[in-house]
């Protein structure tokens, strides 16, 4: 059990399309836990991670909390690898990229229709956001990139098996192409 | 104003073709081009307003928003800021209380950076409501100010501050001589067309825009071609930074450069011909026009030249600030009223250029050497140069040396000679043909300026040892993302990846990987755009990189990573709107500064 390979896996500003996506691998999950074994990851609500192989990283860089996180998981794991459209790209968050943050906020907490004690929110516990949506490159090395809205359970097949019988991983163009 | 875009629209015989040219008289008119002659143009030309929209959007000189009665732009050439270009854009806005990229309020005023003008020899250089300034210096824009906050109309300014100088320091075969007026086409007559073509072939005469395609072939493929309706269009959009040749040969050489085209005209059999002329060279353009009808009335263009039955005009296209222009596609687009996007080739526009009919595309330089071979026959050029570059080639030399301006060499002329004749020294190297060139060291001035060396569409600008190589590849990287035409996405967005990761390295910012991505990224862009601009659009990196690697390697800091943006700052909005300044509101740049 000690010689498992170690995977955490996160959503930043992402939807869990990209882990749900991933819980697609089906039955294929069986023979995957023989060789893996999860460390910080929704599957299994550990808090912080530890030493691992390989991170996955859902979604874009939006607030200073999913900064801190982005960058324990990179101290953490060997590969760190961004999954899917909003971790590369930034994707449908960073659609508000185009509008000042004070507006969106104006908008969300002060000004917007059927907003009931208006106030910006504001404690200590809550992350602020970043004034644009990142792709989670621009704040840490990245190893690896697994396109897609979301990349397919065959994606995240592909690429984990090679990763773990040592290939380099590559995917095939028929994994990679959209319409 | 229905009645001025009226007056514009019937002068123009409601031709959508002539769509820039009506933007541009829009345009110089109001200082935007106003909703209500969109929707005006779109009846009158019958074309969609979102095609109206798409043209004004893409071309620099076109707004949809009002700019200053006085529009103010400066060039942006890296020979300009050599010459002090920034300094002197900051004491100018500071001056007109205006910033740069706006419009000051009363309405009166508007100030931006504009790609280069084209007067890198007599820079820092500028242009007030399209029309060139030069040797821009304190005390100069004093004056403007004053004029300005004055509103004394442009005819009233002093001619000083537009004078624009030729500055031939070197001529040769072609410069040394101008043919007189009619003498090319009397000859090619006289030979005989096919015999002209063929002179023009045995002398090796290759286009000087660059490419270096055989003009003979070029020619002779057109001729061959089932359309009769043919045309001639001379390339005059030099927009190459550090290239200025073609201003001086339409200033001075003009009738040589016409008489060329109409040489050409009589061999591929076109009726009609098109100087398109940058937008920036508009100084130009009523003293050609005047040249043009001087031809006429010579009996040397219109119907029937010289008695001969030969039927030819000449009409001229200006355009409107876009780079990519000066690729031959893009220019007959831009002709035909459209934005300047690239077509596949092929077909190339000998088979389908203007209109579809066949098109002869060639540089001004091309044409000024074609007269000059009708004349005196192919020998006479051929005898001159290197085995596979025959001829001359006119430089336009800027940077660092005492005499900038043009210089005509033959071929094969070794970069060392052309240094000591332009009187630079202690020089760290030369930017031969412009930011999609090459960047050559000082340990390679024995190479020679010839197609099978140094190719170059005549821009030659020089480096001394003060200078910062990454300042220049700086500049030129931002040139590029700022003129792609934004058609193919490895040029639209590889050009501003390019620049992003540029500026990360050069701001410091870079860590181990970041040389080595920047290089997979131009590689990227190199191989996969569409056109010529995306394919050299990373040569300034790609040629610096492999000279002098260690330039920026030594940018790169000793961490695994950096972000390339300023962390804590993206918060500052989020920050004060909800009030917080305890420690958890921050973010360090750096990583290993933070211990949770």
């Amino acid at each position: 059990m000690a010689n498992k390979i170690r995977v955490a896996t996160t959503s930043l500003a992402g939807c869990f399309g990209c882990h749900m996506s991933f819980l697609d691998i089906d039955e294929r999950m069986l023979q995957l836990v023989e060789v893996v074994e999860f460390d910080r990851s929704p599957i299994t609500d550990i808090e912080h991670c530890t030493n691992c192989d390989i991170g996955l990283i859902e979604g874009g860089v939006c607030n200073s909390e999913n900064v801190h996180v982005l960058r324990e998981f990179r101290n953490n794991c060997k590969i760190l690898v961004a999954v899917g459209a909003c971790a590369i790209n930034g994707g449908l968050p960073a659609m508000r990229n185009h509008i000042p943050l004070e507006e969106c906020l104006n908008e969300a907490y002060l000004d917007g229709i059927g907003v009931e004690n208006p106030q910006i929110p504001s404690d200590i516990e809550l992350p602020l956001l970043l004034d644009q949506v990142r792709p989670i490159h621009e704040v840490v090395k990245i190893d690896y990139f697994l396109p897609g809205c979301p990349p397919s359970a065959d994606v995240f097949w592909k690429f984990l098996t090679d990763l773990i019988e040592g290939r380099e991983p590559s995917l095939p163009y028929e994994l990679v192409h959209y319409d | 104003m229905r009645q001025f875009i009226q007056g514009i629209a019937e002068n123009n015989h409601y031709q959508a073709t002539h769509l820039l040219q009506i933007l541009r008289q829009i345009q110089s008119r109001y200082h935007y081009i106003p909703e209500a002659a969109i929707e005006q143009l779109s009846a009158a030309l019958s074309i969609p307003r979102t095609q109206i929209i798409s043209v004004i959007e893409f071309y620099s000189f076109f707004h949809l928003a009002p700019r200053g009665q006085y529009e103010l732009l400066i060039s942006d050439s890296i020979t300009d800021h050599m010459l002090g270009k920034k300094s002197l854009i900051d004491y100018l806005a500071n001056k007109l209380g205006v910033v740069v990229g706006a419009v000051r309020e009363d309405g009166v005023v508007s100030l931006d950076n504009t790609s280069c003008t084209g007067m890198c020899d007599q820079g820092p250089a500028g242009l007030v409501n399209g029309y060139a300034l030069t040797r821009l210096d304190r005390p100069g824009i004093d004056k403007i100010v004053a004029l300005i906050n004055q509103q004394k109309p442009l005819d009233e300014w002093p001619g000083e501050l537009f004078q624009v100088d030729d500055n031939i320091y070197k001529s040769g075969l072609l410069l040394n001589r101008q043919i007189e007026h009619g003498v090319a086409l009397k000859s090619a007559l006289k030979r005989g067309i096919k015999e002209t073509l063929k002179e023009i072939d045995n002398s090796g005469l290759r286009g000087r825009g660059g490419a270096g395609f055989k003009t003979a072939t070029k020619w002779q493929f057109c001729s061959e071609e089932q359309q009769t309706e043919r045309y001639v269009v001379c390339n005059a959009d030099e927009g190459e930074p550090g290239t200025f040749k073609d201003r001086v040969l339409l200033n001075s050489y003009a009738d040589q450069v016409f008489e060329g085209m109409t040489v050409c005209a009589a061999i591929i059999g076109a009726k009609q011909g098109f100087l398109y002329l940058r937008g920036e060279y508009l100084h130009l353009h009523d003293k050609l026009q005047s040249i043009l009808e001087q031809r006429r009335q010579n009996g040397l263009l219109g119907s029937n030249i010289l008695g001969e039955g030969l039927d030819f005009d000449i009409e001229i296209c200006l355009g409107a600030g876009a780079y990519i222009c000066g690729e031959e596609s893009a220019l007959i687009e831009s002709m035909e009223g459209k934005a300047g996007i690239p077509r596949n080739r092929p077909p190339y526009p000998v088979t389908q250029g203007y209109l579809g009919k066949p098109t002869v595309v060639n540089n001004v330089e091309t044409f000024l050497a074609a007269a000059g071979i009708a004349v005196n026959g192919g020998d006479w050029f051929a005898n001159i140069g290197t085995e596979k570059s025959k001829g001359t080639k006119i430089l336009s030399i800027s940077g660092d040396c005492a005499h900038p301006g043009i210089y005509e060499y033959p071929f094969g002329t070794t970069v060392q000679t052309v240094l000591n004749d332009c009187g630079a020294d202690d020089v760290l190297g030369v930017q031969v043909g412009g930011p999609s060139g090459t960047f050559i060291s000082n340990q390679e001035f024995d190479r020679k300026l010839a197609f099978e060396d140094l190719a170059t569409g005549g821009s030659f600008i020089v480096f001394n040892a003060s200078r910062n190589i990454l300042d220049m590849v700086h500049n030129f990287t931002h040139f590029f993302a700022h003129e792609s035409c934004g058609f193919c996405t490895p040029c639209r967005v590889g050009t501003s990846l390019l620049q992003k990761q540029l500026d990360k390295i050069i701001e410091g910012h870079g860590s181990a990987g970041d040389v080595v991505a920047l290089e997979e990224l131009c590689q990227l862009v190199k191989n996969y755009s569409h056109c010529g601009l995306g394919q050299t659009a990373a040569n300034p990196i790609l040629t610096t990189l492999e000279r002098y690697p260690d330039l920026y390697q030594s940018r790169l800091k000793e961490i695994s990573y950096e972000p390339g943006f300023d962390l804590d700052g993206a918060l500052e909005t989020a920050r004060r709107m909800a009030n917080r300044y305890d420690a958890g509101a921050h973010l360090a740049q750096l990583e290993v500064n933070e211990h949770e």
